[in-house]
Parts: structure tokens; C-alpha cells; sequence
């Protein structure tokens, strides 16, 4: 078998049968990153060497475990105690964490071989990787557009079989919407779900770990293995995680009807591209046919969550990368100060002015000035109050549905630069997506077909919402659709 | 969109989050978030007065561990990746006397 072309389960299941040996896999997908990784800057670092050590490990039977000998990739935002954690900013580009993030140490203990850190926004701030300091990641599918954002260099990865799975990182949609737009699943967890410790913080009341997969069955095991309250993250929800998630064909509860709601907010006229709307129309077709009641749902609010989130998550960030200071860890200015100036404080402003890149600046002063005296209350209490309007939505929504279907995106990639120079613009791409990280649901999102541009196939995806702590239920109801699409299946040509 | 942000806000805003910025970035900055505050606006239609702030996605309330010693990091390890240090002190310019400014 070629372990390169498959799912992460029927690897398990080939190394744990002997099929095909875990160094064999990781060598696999390590001369597939070397081959294809200078063409799509998807892996930021590779640690092949650390790879090869951990498969061998499992081939001897030193590592067991429900993951044995699975090659992974981790999202640059993810201590890691092997080789650098740079968040793909030139503030963090040397800086080794002394320690290995909750959710990948999971990973690892239940035998994961993780091969590298995959390029990202910078501090996750962006749709599109093109905030990385180092380069922009492409989309296998068309190389001249980005691969989202803003886990694009794990969306990357996953789309051209560069790792059997990724880790990613969802605060506004980063997860969700990089997978729509390279046709594979991204899954977001509820907020909580997931421990944080050991992820550089962006938003610490939005960040959210999750998984990049090809299916969803991929997708609930690797849940089932990181879900879990984690001591180390007093954020960690204390809720009891079903055994039986990872097992998503299994029978969906409902009250003994199935019932999916659609949102007229997500689907107004002229807002997504044809291909998006006939995505969205042949899951919704699916359901029907599966027995599901359509059932409408208003979520009022939804216009509101792009500026709500942009006041939320730039205030958290203003605060979280006060750490940053050019004195404990990360980059240190070498010029000294102006004669007359205050020396430490020249130090602090002058690293951090060298270490960050533009949208992590301008990100920066937008949350200061939303915190500031005198606009605190006009901006962020504001944003707060809107934030509980948006939650409201949901709750009622949830009493009406099980789920609620509706696009991740409102069309395909877009081309690299196209958003470049419009901050507003790019915000905008996350209006699908957003809400749930306010609302702390779980959402995910499925390959749902293609666009064409230019001869070029485009993936566009279709996206689940569902209740807090419902992720098992959510992943049934995903699952009762891909079982129905063969999506997943397509893969880009990687020259 | 127009929302008035000058360039010396902008400047006076950076100072207080730590960061120079240079005179063009702060040109730059003033008119983008001119038009992201432009946005942020349409806030201001809702009728927020009885909603409650919600500042996390999940409530919880005084989250305790026990008080027991463990271990953490040692001092080697935590100044590491330190750019500038004097074990066990993590070291920066001088900051009284000459260093101290006007």
C-alpha cells in the first residue's frame, strides 16, 4: 500500500497489522514532504530525524497506543519540546519551548509520529497564510491561490497528503474555512474541549484546537483521544466525553426525528458563489433523502459577528502579546537606544516593532485603542453584549434542530494578493464562521464539490453547527452525509 | 467609511501597547482601522442595554487545584530561550542612572 494515499484509521490499521511498518509510513510522507514542501511552503519546520526515532519506537513495540505509528503534522502555534514552536512570526523564530502542548502530548502518548510544524498566519492572525514571515503557503489545488487561513500550511498538508493528519488552531474559523477551500475536514470542537495549554495564546476565550482529516471518522478519533478536561488549562471543560465518539456510524440520537436547520442569514442572494450554493443544495437534498425534516431557523445576529469579533479578538491579542517584550524569550532589538531615551522601554518597543509583522501590529493597536479609557465601554463592553446576543441565536436555534447546515465560505480560494492590501476585505471571510467561536459551538466543515476557474478545480465546503458538547452527535450527522459524497475522495495533482 | 483616526492616535495608541511604528505605518494603520472601526460601528444599532456582557464562551466561576507542590520548570530550562541573561537572571540594559532617560 502506498501510506501516503489512504485514511489515518486504515494506516492504524496496516502498521497495527504489519502491512507496512510505521518507519516505512514516516519515510513515506517524508520524502513526499521533501519532494512537494518547496513548491507548497506547507511545513514551516520538519523534524524528520525525531519522526524516524518515534517509528521506530513503535515497529519495536516501545509505543502503543490507538495512533501507533500515524504520521502528523502540528500547526506552528503548538509547543513542541522537538525543534522550534514559531508561531510563523520572526518574534518566536528560534525559541524551543521547554515543553510539549497538552493536545499533541495526547497525541503522542497514544503513539502519533509527529513530522513538523506547518506554516500559519502569523500568531494565527489571518485567512490566508500570507501574514507568515516566512513566505505564503499554497493551495495543492491551484498554486497561484492561498490555501486559507489561518491554518493554511495544515490545510496544505492534509489536501496534498503531505501527513495523515494535521493539527490546527480555530479562533474565527481557521481551521474551518482553510479546510473548505482545500477539500478536506476541519473540525472545530467546542470551546473547552480541547486543552490550550502549550498553545501560543491569540484570543484565549475563541482559540480552540482542532483536526484537519479526509474523514470524519479520522477526525472523531482524534478527538476521542485529545478531548478532556486537562489540569493545566483551568479553561478545560469538566464535561464527560462519550466513549463513543469516534464511533461516527453509529446511530444519531434525536427526539426520533432528525431535523437540520437552514438560516436564510447564510444564504442571502447574491452572497456565495453558484458552486457554494449547489454544495449547500445537494447536503441539504442528502438529508432529506436520509429522512431528515428541513427546518428554518433565524439566527438574527449573524451580521453582527465580523465587527463583534474583531473587537473581542484584538482585545484579547492586545493583551496576550504583552508577554512579547524582547526580555524573557523571542526577538531582542539590537539597536540601542536614542541618547535620552528610557533604555528598557527602547528595548521593548523597538523588539517588538522588529519582531511583528504588519497585521499582528495593526491587530495590536486596534485592541488597545478598544480597551483604552474612554472606549472601552463603547467598543469592548459593546462587543461583549453583542457576543451574548449572538450565543442566543444558537440557543434557540438548537431547541428547533439538531444541527444547522450552512456554507464554511462564500466561494473558493482566492488568488495569492488578491486581499492583500484590505484588512476589512479579508475579515470578511470569516462572516460563516465566526459566530460559533463567540458562541463557543462546534462546527465542521466537509469537502462539498468544485468550483472551476480557469480549467483549475477549486473545492468549496459545506459546514455543520452544532450544540455545545454535542460533537457527538454533530459527527454522525457529518458522517451520514460524506457516506452519501464521494468529495472527500478527490485529491489534487501535486506536480 | 469614514471614522476619524489620526495618525497621532494611532501613534499615541502604539505607545501605550509598546510598539514604535513607523511615521508611514501609522499613516497606513490610521486609515485602515478608520474603515474597521467604520464597520465596527454598525454595533451601535443594537439594543444592548439589558444583555449581559459575555467575555467567555463557557461560564465557570473560580476554577481551584489544590494547593500542592509540584514540579515546574527549572531555571536553566525557563531562561533558555532568553536573549540576554546572568543565571539566574533573566538581564536587560541598565535601567537607573545613565540608562533611566530623560
Amino acid at each position: 500500500m502506498d501510506p501516503t494515499q489512504t485514511t489515518l484509521i486504515d494506516l492504524r490499521d496496516a502498521i497495527a497489522a504489519k502491512t507496512i511498518s510505521a518507519a516505512d509510513a514516516t519515510r513515506a510522507y517524508l520524502d513526499r514532504i521533501d519532494k512537494h514542501n518547496g513548491a507548497l511552503n506547507s511545513y514551516r519546520e520538519v523534524i524528520g530525524e525525531y519522526a524516524l526515532k518515534r517509528a521506530a519506537q513503535v515497529d519495536t513495540g516501545e509505543v502503543t497506543g490507538r495512533l501507533a505509528g500515524v504520521p502528523i503534522a502540528i500547526k506552528d502555534c503548538m509547543c513542541h519540546a522537538e525543534g522550534t514552536t514559531a508561531c510563523s512570526s520572526k518574534m518566536l523564530e528560534n525559541y524551543r519551548s521547554p515543553f510539549t502542548a497538552t493536545a499533541v502530548q495526547r497525541l503522542e502518548d497514544e503513539g502519533a509520529v509527529v513530522l513538523g510544524k506547518t506554516n500559519m498566519d502569523e500568531f494565527a492572525m489571518g485567512s490566508s497564510t500570507e501574514n507568515s514571515a516566512f513566505g505564503v503557503t499554497k493551495n495543492p489545488w491551484d498554486t497561484a491561490r492561498v490555501p486559507g487561513g489561518s491554518s493554511g500550511g495544515a490545510s496544505c498538508a492534509m489536501a496534498a497528503d503531505l501527513a495523515a493528519a494535521t493539527l490546527g488552531s480555530d479562533t474565527g474559523g481557521s481551521i474551518r474555512q482553510p479546510a473548505s477551500i482545500t477539500g478536506v475536514v476541519g473540525f472545530k470542537p467546542t470551546y473547552g474541549r480541547v486543552s490550550r495549554w502549550g498553545l501560543v495564546a491569540f484570543a484565549s476565550s475563541l482559540d480552540q484546537i482542532g483536526t484537519f482529516s479526509h474523514t470524519v471518522a479520522d477526525a472523531a478519533l482524534l478527538s476521542q483521544v485529545m478531548f478532556g478536561k486537562d489540569k493545566l488549562d483551568s479553561t478545560s471543560a469538566d464535561v464527560a466525553v462519550p466513549d463513543g465518539l469516534h464511533d461516527v456510524d453509529g446511530a444519531i440520537e434525536t427526539d426520533g426525528q432528525l431535523r437540520i436547520g437552514i438560516a436564510k442569514q447564510y444564504l442571502q442572494d447574491g452572497a456565495n458563489t453558484p458552486a457554494v450554493t449547489a454544495a449547500f443544495e445537494q447536503a441539504l437534498d442528502i438529508y432529506k433523502s436520509q429522512g431528515a425534516e428541513i427546518v428554518e431557523v433565524d439566527l438574527p445576529h449573524t451580521a453582527y459577528g465580523i465587527p463583534c469579533y474583531y473587537i473581542v479578538a484584538t482585545a484579547e491579542c492586545s493583551s496576550n502579546l504583552a508577554r512579547y517584550d524582547g526580555v524573557h524569550y523571542g526577538h531582542r532589538t539590537s539597536e540601542p537606544a536614542p541618547a535620552g531615551e528610557n533604555a528598557i522601554q527602547h528595548l521593548m518597543c523597538q523588539s517588538r516593532a522588529e519582531g511583528f509583522g504588519a497585521e499582528v501590529k495593526r491587530r495590536i493597536v486596534l485592541g488597545t485603542y478598544a480597551l483604552s479609557s474612554g472606549y472601552d465601554e463603547k467598543y469592548y463592553d459593546l462587543a461583549l453584549r453583542t457576543r451574548r446576543l449572538i450565543a442566543g441565536d444558537f440557543d434557540t436555534a438548537f431547541k428547533q434542530c439538531d444541527a444547522i447546515l450552512c456554507p464554511t465560505t462564500t466561494g473558493p480560494a482566492f488568488r495569492i494578493g488578491e486581499m492583500a492590501d484590505d484588512p476589512l476585505e479579508m475579515y470578511m471571510n470569516d462572516i460563516y464562521t465566526v459566530t460559533a467561536n463567540l458562541a463557543g459551538i462546534p462546527g465542521i466543515s466537509l469537502p462539498g464539490g468544485f468550483d472551476e476557474i480557469d480549467g483549475k478545480k477549486l473545492p468549496v465546503g459545506v459546514q455543520l453547527l452544532g450544540k455545545a458538547f454535542d460533537e457527538a452527535r454533530l459527527l454522525r450527522i457529518a458522517r451520514l452525509y460524506e457516506r452519501e459524497t464521494d468529495h472527500w475522495q478527490q485529491r489534487p495533482m501535486v506536480h | 467609511m469614514g471614522h476619524p483616526i489620526t495618525q497621532q492616535t494611532v501613534l499615541e495608541v502604539a505607545k501605550l501597547a509598546r510598539l514604535n511604528l513607523t511615521d508611514d505605518e501609522a499613516e497606513l494603520f490610521a486609515g485602515q482601522l478608520g474603515d474597521v472601526l467604520g464597520a465596527i460601528d454598525q454595533l451601535k444599532q443594537l439594543d444592548v442595554e439589558n444583555v449581559k456582557p459575555m467575555p467567555h464562551a463557557y461560564d465557570q466561576l473560580n476554577v481551584f487545584r489544590e494547593d500542592k507542590e509540584s514540579p515546574g520548570i527549572a531555571v536553566g530550562e525557563a531562561l533558555k530561550n532568553a536573549p540576554d541573561k546572568d543565571e539566574p537572571f533573566f538581564k536587560v540594559p541598565k535601567v537607573l542612572g545613565d540608562g533611566g532617560g530623560a
